[in-house]
């Protein structure tokens, strides 16, 4: 494998992040938000009423995780990537207001796929079930919204070299597909 | 006759909920570990080296092996000789759950309601499946199970003309459709046989069972042998990042069934595939 392309976060130069191809592996460093299924309820509530949203996503990279509380010493707790495809309904409208990449696991809809290459967006994958030593590469950590929701609230993260692979590029090329083919008999 | 405080179930399930989020027992371990080696995919060995390396960590720890620490299942079989005083099974339970959770930070991941409910916070309500069993022991078994394996889980009835064949296809289809989502390798718990409810639980018991454990009737362990040949066969591989190892187990646990009907449910559990059992 190729070594891993550095991608700071958030994303300032979105011609490098369409120049990724699908399988190649990359550190984060930088910010990103968090978010899974209620708070994109809600931010889809607000943006059908046409609110102003609690976070700006221009530019953003957004890590569909659900923290575990940290234990004393600890920055986060366990925090690895929930699956992506219950955000997929919500994923189009974040990309139109801005978002570049979102981070996760397992396959996504067609349309978001559309919507990514449409915004020249980015999916990036990490490794389910590796919450103890992802949460290592997260080096602070705040919630921005929605407090209420708990391990859903909306988190600021700041991470050091957060280890992924990008899913799906901004040309629409899905790893999976490619990689799995390899070893189907 | 036996007299058992429900205090030492709530401390049974404390201690069985910290262990089981923290160390990944020790069968599951040796599964990985003999994965990370005989996998062809580069990324998929890759891939299994660092699920091996999480599991190192959180034991050395003491931190969750992952975030979510799932829906709380408890088995309690209860024998039949022991008189169980000093309150409510369900409150013992859920009070083991709550400090277990709260007292080693573990994830809360339920809501109160299925529609507009908030989060509990501290993981309760458990879901507890309780049986009589002959003598005077009470074995606690808590098995946290994950959102992604179970939603790629599903539940179909059969006829008997449609059989094996089509309930081959089903457990296939079931691994392929989840794909990622179900964070394989997967451990493939498979109910066959009994009624629409009871099937469910059959195949959550399935996963219960050490990996590497074959089922006892010869027909049933062939089914297992081929089935996860077959399921090897997809490409899917560890994560889905493409490889050979995409389950590490089947196991089917069976019951008798209607003339009519075949029911079958397939659970996947991730390879973050916790459990712990107590004997008390």
């Amino acid at each position: 494998m190729t070594a891993p392309v550095v991608v700071h976060c958030p994303i300032e130069d979105p011609t490098a992040l369409r120049q990724l191809q699908a399988g190649t592996p990359v550190r984060l460093s930088g910010t990103i938000l968090t978010g899974r299924d209620a708070a994109h309820a809600r931010l889809h509530d607000l943006i059908r009423e046409g609110k102003p949203l609690p976070v700006d996503f221009t530019n953003q990279v957004l890590y569909y995780v659900g923290p575990a509380p940290r234990a004393p010493g600890q920055i986060v707790g366990a925090a690895g990537p929930t699956t992506a495809s219950r955000m997929d309904p919500y994923t189009p409208e974040l990309l139109a207001l801005g978002l570049r990449a979102t981070i996760g696991k397992g396959y996504r809809s067609d349309a978001v796929k559309a919507a990514m290459r449409e915004h020249g967006a980015v999916y990036f994958g990490a490794v389910g079930g590796l919450g103890a030593i992802l949460s290592r590469s997260i080096v602070a950590q705040r919630v921005l919204a929605f407090p209420d929701l708990g391990p859903e609230a909306i988190h600021q993260f700041e991470v050091r070299d957060f280890p992924a692979i990008v899913l799906i590029d901004a040309l629409g090329h899905d790893f999976y597909q490619q990689n799995q083919a390899q070893y189907r008999q | 006759m036996r007299e058992l405080l429900v205090e030492q179930i709530t401390e049974a399930v404390a201690a069985l909920c910290r262990e089981a989020n923290t160390v990944l027992p020790a069968d599951v371990y040796a599964a990985l570990t003999k994965a990370s080696r005989e996998e062809a995919s580069p990324i998929g060995q890759l891939t299994l080296t660092q699920i091996v390396e999480n599991a190192d960590y959180a034991r050395a720890e003491g931190v969750a092996l992952c975030q979510d620490g799932g829906v709380t299942i408890v088995f309690l079989d209860v024998g039949q000789e022991v008189v169980l005083r000093g309150g409510a099974l369900d409150d013992a339970v859920n009070e083991g759950v709550r400090r277990g959770y709260q007292q080693s930070f573990l994830r809360g991941s339920m809501l109160n309601r299925p529609i507009n409910g908030h989060n509990t916070r501290d993981n309760t309500p458990a879901i507890l499946h309780t049986r009589l069993v002959p003598g005077e022991r009470v074995t606690v078994t808590v098995l946290p199970k994950g959102g992604g394996g179970d939603n790629g889980s599903q539940l179909r009835m059969f006829t008997p003309a449609q059989g094996l064949p089509a309930i081959h296809d089903f457990v296939l289809d079931t691994v392929k459709t989840a794909g990622p989502g179900a964070c394989p390798p997967l451990i493939v718990g498979i109910g066959l046989g009994g009624s629409f409810d009871s099937v469910g639980i059959l195949a959550k018991r399935a996963l219960l069972r050490d990996v590497g454990t074959v089922h006892p009737d010869p027909d049933i362990a062939q089914l297992e042998h081929a089935w996860l040949e077959d399921i090897n066969r997809l490409g899917i591989g560890p994560q889905g990042y493409g490889g050979r190892v995409t389950a590490l187990a089947v196991h089917v646990e069976t019951y008798a069934r209607h003339i009519a009907s075949i029911p079958v449910a397939v659970n996947l559990q991730c390879h973050s595939a916790r459990k712990g059992v107590r004997i008390l």
